[in-house]
């Protein structure tokens, strides 16, 4: 079991409901306050997204947010590289795309993520088929590779992605992609449960979880935590600072905690 | 066995192909697989595809001995016609395949990007003569370069949905069109426009362009008693060159893939991921995928078709390239010699023959693939000449 899958587990078995925010990195000069920030409010682990010129799985607030963060010249080296030395406290997950990992050399990417202190991947396009040889560099060092479960991932097939999670497995809470919704898709309520039946690790789900109620609404249906993306980063992309991050952290934290 | 036969099992040409995509569109592309594999076994679809080619495209397309060219460059040339098929390109091909597919998966919309919009015209011709629902994605630079043919699919019926995220050409509209496909798979068909994407796409596609090359082989063979010892087309994806070689693979004829210079995936690029597919692609040290610049929207795509690239990597068939220059007089040298006004695509493929001339020993015959027709590119070819229209 990784690192993360331990972790989180006890953090789930101790009946704590989990908030997994996303931030963008490179997005601005003190990106990784932002990081700070989250575990200040409350965080329980941290996905960093590390641009891509295709994100094919990510709404416009997302796009924006990595198009600002590739004309200030972030690339997946150097962010690393900025999260030496950074120590939020938590768990740390990178989420981008395969391209950038591939094209670095996968033995030399999963040594650079254990030694800044990252635990746990995310790569959307990078599905259980083609995972293999980032597995097999992912293992030594101990970095856990999470999968996703769509809505439309059934029978057999969720029984293996499932299993091929590693970390927790990712509710992807709606069919589409990453960006806030007025209302909570009735597969992002319905998910959690449907992984549960086939699997007892921890479930986090995202994509068009947008507010602290829509948190506390997932959380209700059973999942173990949420993870939230495009809601806290238009709150960056609009100007706001590291302690307007930890203020909307804060109150996702203390929606879960109450729902 | 064949050449250019079946992808193994995960989608592979060699090293090259397979599926990335995200989870949700996993289900989906999977299902595909299953229904190619089934209608293209299936006499009634296949025949049913053949007819509608026959009936409605304009198959086959002649093959044309072109003399005088031939004087001109020294060599015997022999031109596919490509540019004679309904809509103007070979892109119809494909598109009646799939929205016959689309029909049989139940689908009742059809969903493509497009650059040039020779793709998206193809598309929305396509959905129309299927009664389906079409939505075509284009780059905002392109809706703006290629204002005619963005009119043209909306006189189908098309609605053109103009991308504004990324550099606002093709690789941005594939991503939109993959955005989007995830949130209306039960309705919608995407209907990719070339040898590219997760797999079973690249095969799919060059199954349906295979005609192209079937046809100029039978052609071929019937009017020279021989087979042609060159065999050249112009590579943006690469369907038109997929389809082409899949008819002469299994000769000794030498093959030859002409990308544009600003676009040269294979000749300039390096192995990746993007689009689903393990391919080459222009990109920058970091895996940042660039942008590619060519005088002809079909051509401006910064990948290749994953087939290409394992073709090239076990050196079946080779990889040149022209610049825009070339392709310019290229387009000249067809309309006075010939009376053809090629698509700026297609004579990306003359410009080679042309320039290369001097490779062509005697007695060797040279068939090259129109693709398209330039009518198209009228405005895009003034204005590079300096005239106005
Ligand atoms: C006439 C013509 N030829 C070629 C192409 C390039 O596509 P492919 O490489 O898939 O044949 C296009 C694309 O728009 C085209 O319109």
């Amino acid at each position: 079991m990784t690192r993360l899958e331990t972790r989180l587990r006890a953090l789930r078995d101790d009946g704590r409901k989990l908030v997994i925010p996303y931030v963008m990195a490179g997005i601005g000069e003190g990106w990784t306050d932002y990081v700070l920030a989250a575990a200040a409010g409350g965080a329980d682990a941290i996905e960093i997204g590390v641009p891509f010129s295709d994100p094919s799985m990510d709404g416009i607030v997302i796009q924006r947010a990595g198009e600002v963060a590739l004309a200030r010249g972030a690339a997946l080296g150097g962010v690393l590289g900025e999260l030496k030395g950074v120590s939020p406290g938590i768990p740390m997950l990178v989420m981008t795309y395969y391209n950038l990992f591939y094209r670095a050399g996968l033995d030399r990417i999963a040594g650079t993520l254990a030694e800044v202190g990252v635990g746990g991947v995310i790569l959307p396009d990078l599905p259980i088929e083609e995972v293999g040889p980032w597995a097999a560099a992912a293992a030594g060092p101990g970095i856990a590779t999470v999968q996703l479960v769509s809505p439309v991932t059934e029978g057999e097939r969720l029984v293996r992605v499932a299993a091929a999670s590693e970390g927790f497995v990712y509710g992807v809470g709606l069919m589409g992609i990453t960006g806030e919704r007025l209302k909570l898709a009735d597969t992002a309520v319905d998910i959690a449960r449907r992984i549960k039946a086939v699997s007892d690790k921890v479930v986090c789900v995202g994509v068009g979880v947008s507010s602290p109620e829509q948190a506390a609404q997932v959380v209700s249906a059973g999942a173990d935590g949420v993870v939230v993306g495009s809601a806290l980063v238009r709150r960056i992309l609009d100007g706001g600072n590291p302690l307007a991050v930890e203020g909307f952290v804060a109150e996702l934290r203390s929606a879960v905690d109450t729902a | 066995m064949s050449v250019m036969g079946h992808p193994d099992s995960a989608g592979r040409f060699g090293e090259f192909g397979g599926r990335f995509v995200p989870e949700p569109l996993m289900p989906a592309v999977i299902e595909l697989e299953k229904t190619f594999e089934e209608a293209w076994g299936d006499p009634e679809f296949r025949a049913e595809y053949r007819r509608i080619l026959r009936e409605y495209a304009g198959r086959p397309t002649p093959l044309y001995h072109a003399t005088r060219l031939s004087e001109l460059v020294g060599t015997d040339v022999w031109l596919k016609r490509e540019d004679l098929a309904h809509t103007g390109s070979h892109k119809i091909n494909n598109v009646v395949g799939q929205a016959l597919l689309a029909r049989r998966l139940g689908k009742t919309r059809l969903i493509a990007e497009t650059g040039a919009g020779q793709h998206g015209v193809a598309t929305a011709t396509a959905a129309a003569l299927f009664g389906l629902g079409c939505q075509v994605f284009m780059g905002e630079i392109d809706v703006e370069r290629q204002a005619l043919n963005v009119f043209r699919m909306q006189l189908l019926g098309a609605e053109v949905v103009p991308v504004s995220s990324g550099s606002r050409t093709l690789k941005d509209a594939v991503n939109e069109a993959m955005r989007t496909w995830v949130s209306c798979l039960e309705t919608s068909h995407y209907c990719i426009g070339s040898v590219m994407g997760p797999h079973p796409y690249p095969y799919i596609v060059r199954e349906f362009q295979r005609v192209v090359g079937e046809e100029a082989s039978a052609q071929f063979a019937d009017a020279a008693g021989k087979s042609p010892e060159w065999v050249v087309a112009c590579v943006g994806g690469g369907s038109n060159a997929a389809g082409t070689f899949a008819g002469f693979a299994d000769s000794s004829a030498k093959l030859i893939g002409v990308e544009p210079e600003g676009g040269a995936a294979i000749g300039k690029g390096v192995k990746g991921v993007v689009h689903g597919m393990i391919s080459m692609f222009l990109q920058d040290e970091f895996g940042q995928v660039e942008e590619a610049q060519s005088i002809s929207a079909g051509l401006d795509y910064p990948g290749v078709g994953p087939e290409h690239a394992y073709l090239a990597a076990i050196g079946r068939a080779s990889y040149e390239s022209v610049g825009d220059a070339e392709v310019l007089e290229a387009v000249r040298v067809l309309a006075r010699s010939e009376g053809i006004i090629p698509a700026l695509e297609s004579a990306h493929a003359l410009a080679w023959v042309i320039r290369e001339r001097a490779r062509f020993k005697e007695g060797e015959s040279v068939l090259v693939t129109l693709s398209g027709r330039g009518d198209k590119d009228a405005e895009t070819i003034a204005k590079a000449s300096g005239a106005g229209l």
